[in-house]
């Protein structure tokens, strides 16, 4: 039974880094790969290009606040805008399960196409394969992004410093909660919405601090917790969130306490983790507040000197504790 | 009121801190609460809630996770209704666990027919719809989910649905806690009773205990201020040397309990001695089906015989459960077994003490 992939291995949490450091870096060894940020850094004739991919199997296709479609261009635009960069051109790569409606077909794609102009992306390519039924559970989606690095964008963990402020553009844990609802077997019904939302308009409002910008994520899979975890993995910084300043919506909260889950390990679509100078942190908090997507921003923590390598949780009573790595998903394929 | 945030507010728990630490200070011993539910585990490590307590008052964790309680027998049974073509249906909690020699993930992976649930309606409801197939639910829990069992008893019966049975590990709260008492292998002051077994209970079920041990008992509800508030309560009792039962959680928690709900578990269930991981036989500690319902009883239609070992190499989950000591003192622990690779039961279910401890408590200086 050890031998095995799990579902465990696809959450991002402490099985899906053995994958990468035992079997993928070792295989794959090259110097773009080797950082592993959201898209690989190449630079082409002097000009610096990111390049990113993700596979869509979220279950189900439709959810409140989006679809498949709507997040396959989401998620990839927002693993371009993270790394500072404009994302331009899109490919699209089809899994059809054999017996799936042509009309949802159309609904998914035309979600798809509509989410990609609103944020100035082009499918430029595709791909479709069609599987016999059971081999594939309605419909997978994969999408490559590139898009060209701002020049002013100088996003670099390696420019983490202690005392710089940490940002969120908002509440945590909606698009979670919004496809956990959608799961029949659960028997009851969630007033919530996914975020699942292309985060570039976001960053080009606030492009003037880029500069002091020094690092950005998107909160998806493994959620705050999980990918603030994977940051200071092995960094001589660690990480305190101060539980009273992260924004969770009432409901996103009722559900977790009834379910027994933590928000802060929920995943995320359209949140994006700012890392920025303690000294403009205020400054970009309210530039971010003039924005629809960001107008619930808030300054959720800092980078602190010890415990190295750790995130840690003032909670809301003034005790402290660490929040580890994800181990085991209760909620797979949430995207 | 929201009946959470209230519940959670800093200068509340500071107030009640600074009492506790007023009151804990007349007494100039170690004194041991003991807590018998896994979410009250939770709530503590997860709060941080030692950190607010004067060192010698000490937080211990007793038979609280219905699962981690359930022995190996049970599991063997479990196993060897699914290998027998019974659809075994169970809470997801039970998957992991690991019996003599299998465990229900072992089985489906062998192709056994083995669904997980999220409620009991809901293994009925598939009862109902394949009536070819033998539908044994895990009847696994305290006092909280023996009344939706019941319930779902009582229905299958009206609508004959005679294909629906359960295999009863129902098991009593107040029993155990007599029998950690009368062993006397651990030293309790205080009990931190837990909320929600007690809401269908009643306080006054625990009347005996105070009585008869002259150990002091709080209901108390699950959040920070909640547990504090308890805690206060027990130690105002134990610097006086009274012991009795009082209520925190009033909030949910009536003197008489849910008297629907028992009526409910007495209609379905009788109560008979019952096997407790780490504890052995409980008298008067188990829940089994009344004759009246025997044809949902699983046991009493399709018996299996099973011999069970109890022996799992170095895991110390028994005395895990008794509150002797504590996950980290387990050899075991952390790198050997940890929720991915989980040896023992206390680290498989989310209401585990040791999987709590894995998750929340972390040896990390802050």
């Amino acid at each position: 039974m050890k031998d095995v992939i799990r579902l465990a291995h696809g959450n991002g949490g402490k099985l899906s880094w053995q994958l990468i450091k035992e079997i993928f870096l070792p295989i794959l060894s090259n110097p773009h790969l080797a950082p592993l940020r959201d898209s690989a850094i190449v630079e082409v004739e002097g000009k610096k290009i990111a390049f990113t991919t993700d596979s869509y199997v979220v279950k189900p296709i439709f959810f409140p606040g989006g679809d498949i479609g709507k997040l396959a261009i989401s998620g990839t635009v927002n693993d371009l805008t993270v790394m500072g960069a404009k994302p331009l051109f899109i490919s699209c790569g089809l899994i059809i399960e054999e017996g799936f409606p042509i009309p949802t077909l159309k609904r998914v794609i035309t979600s798809l196409q509509e989410t990609a102009k609103n944020v100035g992306v082009t499918v430029v390519t595709g791909d479709t394969k069609v599987v016999e039924k059971g081999s594939a559970d309605e419909i997978f989606i994969n999408t490559s992004g590139i898009g060209i690095v701002l020049p002013e964008a100088n996003l670099d963990p390696e420019r983490i410093k202690v005392g710089d402020h940490i940002l969120i553009n908002g509440s945590i844990g909606e698009h979670a909660i919004a496809v956990l609802s959608q799961r029949q077997e659960l028997g009851f019904e969630v007033p919530a919405k996914s975020d699942c939302a292309p985060l570039f308009d976001l960053v080009n409002e606030i492009r003037s601090f880029l500069t002091c910008i020094k690092f950005m994520r998107d909160a998806t899979r493994g959620g705050v917790a999980g990918v603030l975890n994977e940051i200071v993995q092995g960094e001589d910084f660690g990480i305190e969130l101060w539980e009273d300043e992260i924004p969770v919506r009432e409901e996103t909260f009722a559900v977790c306490e009834l379910l027994g889950l933590d928000p802060l390990y929920l995943a995320n679509e359209g949140k994006i983790l700012i890392f920025v100078e303690k000294e403009r942190s205020l400054d970009l908090l309210s530039h971010l507040h003039h924005h629809p997507l960001g107008k619930d921003t808030r300054i959720i923590g800092e980078v602190v000197s010890e415990p190295r390598g750790k995130v840690y949780l003032e909670t809301t009573i003034g005790t402290k504790r660490i929040l580890d790595l994800l181990v085991e998903d209760q909620l797979p394929r949430i995207c | 009121m929201k009946y959470i945030s209230e519940f959670r507010e800093k200068n509340l728990v500071n107030r009640l801190s600074g009492r506790i630490a007023k009151v804990a200070s007349k007494i100039k011993r170690e004194i041991r609460l003991m807590e018998v539910c896994g979410t009250h585990a939770m709530a503590i490590l997860r709060y941080g809630i030692k950190e607010l307590l004067p060192p010698w008052i000490k937080l211990i964790s007793g038979p609280g996770c219905p699962v981690c309680v359930t022995p190996n027998q049970y599991i063997d049974e479990a196993c060897t209704y699914a290998k027998e073509g019974f659809l075994v249906t169970t809470f997801g909690d039970m998957m992991r666990v690991p019996g003599s020699r299998s465990s229900l993930v072992q089985e489906k992976a062998k192709g056994g027919k083995i669904k997980v649930v999220y409620s009991t309606m809901e293994a009925l409801e598939i009862a109902e719809l394949h009536p070819q197939e033998k539908v044994v639910f895990l009847g696994v829990g305290f006092e909280t989910t023996a009344p939706t069992v019941a319930t779902s008893l009582i229905l299958a019966k009206k609508k004959k649905i005679t294909n629906y049975m359960i295999l009863s590990g129902h098991k009593l709260i107040p029993p155990a806690m007599e029998a950690l008492l009368e062993e006397g292998e651990v030293k309790i002051d205080g009990f931190l009773c837990p909320g929600h077994v007690s809401a269908i209970t009643g306080s006054q079920v625990y009347d005996f205990i105070a009585r008869k041990f002259g150990v002091p008992c709080v209901v108390a509800g699950f959040e920070p201020v909640d547990i504090l508030q308890g805690i206060y309560l027990l130690l105002c009792q134990i610097a006086k040397s009274e012991a009795k039962v009082e209520n925190e959680y009033d909030r949910v928690v009536k003197p008489e309990g849910n008297l629907k709900a028992r009526s409910l578990m007495e209609e379905v269930f009788r109560v008979e001695p019952s096997i407790w991981r780490g504890m052995g036989v409980i008298d008067k500690s188990g829940l089994e089906i009344r004759k009246e319902y025997s044809q949902h009883d699983v046991r009493a239609r399709y018996p299996v015989k099973v011999t069970s070992s109890n022996n799992k190499k170095g895991c110390r989950c028994g005395e895990i459960l008794k509150g002797v000591i504590e996950p980290p003192d387990c050899p075991l622990f952390g790198d050997v077994c940890n929720p991915s690779r989980p040896l023992g039961p206390c680290m498989v279910s989310i209401e585990g003490t040791c999987n709590i401890y894995y998750r929340f408590s972390s040896k990390v200086k802050i």
